[in-house]
């Protein structure tokens, strides 16, 4: 389905990230790339995947035309973390860290890759957007305000772009099995499943079925939208 | 005509499709020319590739006709 095509997925080594790179590796993708903070983070079944260090806290410090030295048809912006305290308790290091990371690498990382995608007139740009960004979630204004702003950009973007033959959409998901949710506890995992209606959790392959989706040409014509994958959590 | 407008010329038409006889070293690329904004970074792009040079975004800004391109071109190329 991805003959003959480059990928690169940011954060390839969480859950989500790497079932992305995963599923386009089964599907046929001719090259995959991936970012981490730490090169002793990947997984030795990870060996296909060609890993580029990079701090996504410290991205304008990074020399991305050294370290990104490719061009890529997919750019799927995944890499993503969280600082949760309730606002009043919340330090301004914890709000800058998760706007940097979430939101201001995909400013450093889209000026890098979307000139090429113009000049080769094709491109598939899908960030890994989430459910809180449309419905908000105590505990969470500074992830809930990068990922709400990345639906933004989003738009914007696939604005811009769609005369090239470029799309940009985002996949938004609900409760998914992965890093972030491991640190819940069981009660708090009681409480989400209660409100899911399919009443269970996500599979991160299901995240990475629908980016594969999106960068697909049955999607050819899809532009500027958000597939919501949550299991009926929230009808958007 | 000095081989830099020649060249930059030939990159015009290219881009643009349009014809080298309507174009005069002072049309617009947006208002004479029909370039959308995104040609113009195009056009930037096809220019840093023939001459070997970089151009920066608040120079590139400020290209906006045939006349323009040449004279950055003559004073930044390799």
């Amino acid at each position: 389905m991805f003959k003959d095509k480059k990928l690169l997925v940011t954060g390839g080594t969480g859950s989500i990230g790497g079932s992305i790179c995963n599923y386009f590796n089964k599907n046929g993708c001719e090259e995959i790339f991936s970012t981490t903070t730490s090169l002793n983070k990947i997984k030795s079944e990870q060996d296909y995947i060609k890993f580029k260090e990079l701090d996504f806290n410290n991205i304008e410090n990074s020399n991305l035309d050294e370290i990104l030295d490719f061009e890529v048809d997919y750019l799927v912006l995944n890499a993503g973390l969280n600082k949760d305290n309730i606002f009043l308790r919340m330090s301004l290091e914890d709000w800058n860290t998760v706007i940097n990371v979430n939101l201001n690498s995909s400013f450093h990382l889209l000026k890098h890759f979307t000139k090429t995608m113009v000049k080769k007139r094709f491109g598939r740009i899908v960030f890994i957007s989430s459910v809180v960004a449309h419905t908000g979630n105590p505990g969470q204004v500074n992830y809930t305000s990068s990922k709400a702003a990345i639906s933004g950009l989003m738009k914007s973007l696939a604005l811009e772009l769609s005369s090239r033959n470029i799309t940009v959409n985002c996949v938004a998901p609900g409760f998914i099995k992965s890093n972030m949710t491991d640190s819940l506890n069981e009660t708090q995992k009681n409480v989400i499943l209660n409100r899911i209606p399919m009443k269970k959790l996500g599979n991160p392959n299901d995240i990475a079925r629908a980016v594969g989706f999106l960068c697909s040409e049955n999607a050819e014509y899809i532009t500027g939208q958000t597939l919501h994958v949550n299991g009926g959590l929230a009808l958007i | 005509m000095s081989d830099i407008e020649e060249r930059v010329k030939k990159i015009v038409v290219e881009h643009l499709g349009v014809e080298e006889a309507k174009i005069q070293s002072d049309s617009k690329f947006i208002d004479d020319l029909g370039a959308d904004s995104l040609d113009t970074v195009e056009l930037v792009m096809a220019f840093e590739e023939e001459f070997g040079c970089e151009i920066p975004d608040d120079a590139a800004e400020k290209i906006v006709t045939l006349k323009d391109a040449v004279s950055y071109l003559t004073d930044n190329s390799n």
